[in-house]
């Protein structure tokens, strides 16, 4: 859960990319590393395999601006999207205030995507949290690709809820930041949401 | 409904001592104070001369990983772990199952005196971290948030 220290005026939230093996998390938080002016970043911690596999997670913390005189800061993390590390991806979504999901376009990783979505949300309940409830982008990756699905087919496996979705390519950054955006939008908006239940 | 925590200036304040005196005391470089999920909240020493955020965000990542092998062989965790480098070493401990302390120290201390001075004030830290956890759930804990409106949230990414 977001921490707010009011004493340094910072809030600090945690959003998690996941999604299944080689559909691009590492690469979109590579991108936003990569396009970001130093001052706003931390360094970028990648623990990966020698094949540069995640093998346990990548970090990256970012200063987003301010709002009302509170510095926003995001921790974003990726987990290992192969299917044996399920252990690791459960630790990383604790606490977790945001999801993205990263979804790859080619028409043979459909079931991968869909049994990757399904793990999500089976390793969320074990933490407490619900699918429908949490803060939650999708993000249809590598659209350049000859054999991408149609996205209306991805959209209806993958987003029946209709949380927002985008289209990407995140190794040349189309998309990134757009997904990015949309999901600090959700976690401030939910953090706010949950702020003010809790006055009444 | 998980709410923020959220650590005013008396937490901060408290925790910030903790951390200056057991870094005194222990003779250590440097040490933070760490919530079980990544998220950096006092430190004391020399802790500027390292990466915190990283330092916080991969400390909280190994002790989630030894909690889970820990698990695995049928215990509840593990509670402390030490690190030794040529020059520098790290001691890491899990507080009341919450908070992770770590000291940082070098030749100039030992490992005895460290696990002494991490105990004694493991209670002081149990106490603090519990008391802004229980006032982050109490209505008008968050008084930041409340104020927000959609639009300044929108204005953050124009």
């Amino acid at each position: 859960m977001a921490l707010i220290n009011l004493k340094t005026r910072e809030i600090n939230c945690k959003v998690v990319y996941y999604g299944p093996g080689l559909c691009g998390k590492t690469t979109n938080l590579q991108y936003v590393y990569n396009k970001t002016s130093p001052q706003v970043k931390g360094r970028m911690i990648s623990l990966a395999t020698d094949t540069d596999r995640t093998l346990f997670f990548d970090f990256l913390a970012l200063n987003m601006g301010e709002i009302r005189g509170f510095k926003v800061r995001l921790q974003l993390y990726t987990v290992p999207g192969q299917v044996f590390y399920d252990a690791s991806r459960k630790l990383i979504l604790r606490s977790v205030d945001g999801v993205v999901f990263v979804a790859d376009s080619q028409i043979e990783r459909m079931e991968a995507n869909q049994e990757s979505f399904d793990n999500l949300s089976v390793n969320l309940s074990e933490h407490g949290y619900d699918l429908q409830k949490i803060p939650l982008v999708i993000q249809y990756n590598k659209r350049d690709l000859p054999n991408a699905a149609p996205r209306d087919a991805m959209s209806r496996v993958l987003n029946p809820m209709g949380r927002p979705e985008f289209e990407a390519v995140a190794t040349n950054g189309s998309g990134v930041f757009d997904t990015l955006k949309a999901a600090a939008k959700l976690v401030l908006r939910d953090i706010k949401n949950k702020s003010e239940a809790q006055q009444l | 409904m998980a709410v923020p925590t959220v650590m005013n200036e008396d937490h901060f304040r408290v925790m910030s001592e903790i951390c200056a005196n057991l870094c005194r005391d222990a003779n250590a470089r440097a040490i933070y104070v760490i919530d079980k999920n990544g998220q950096l909240i006092a430190t004391a020493g020399e802790s500027e001369r390292f990466d915190s955020t990283a330092l916080a965000s991969l400390v909280a990542g190994e002790m989630a990983a030894t909690g889970g092998l820990a698990k695995l062989i049928g215990e509840e965790d593990f509670n402390v772990l030490f690190h030794e480098g040529v020059r520098d070493h790290v001691h890491i401990s899990l507080v009341a199952n919450r908070v992770i302390l770590v000291v940082i120290f070098d030749n100039r201390s030992s490992l005895g005196l460290v696990r002494l001075r991490v105990k004694k004030v493991s209670a002081e830290l149990r106490e603090i971290f519990e008391r802004m956890l229980h006032e982050s759930e109490l209505p008008g804990a968050n008084p930041v948030f409340s104020e927000i409106t959609e639009q300044d949230i929108d204005s953050l990414f124009e």
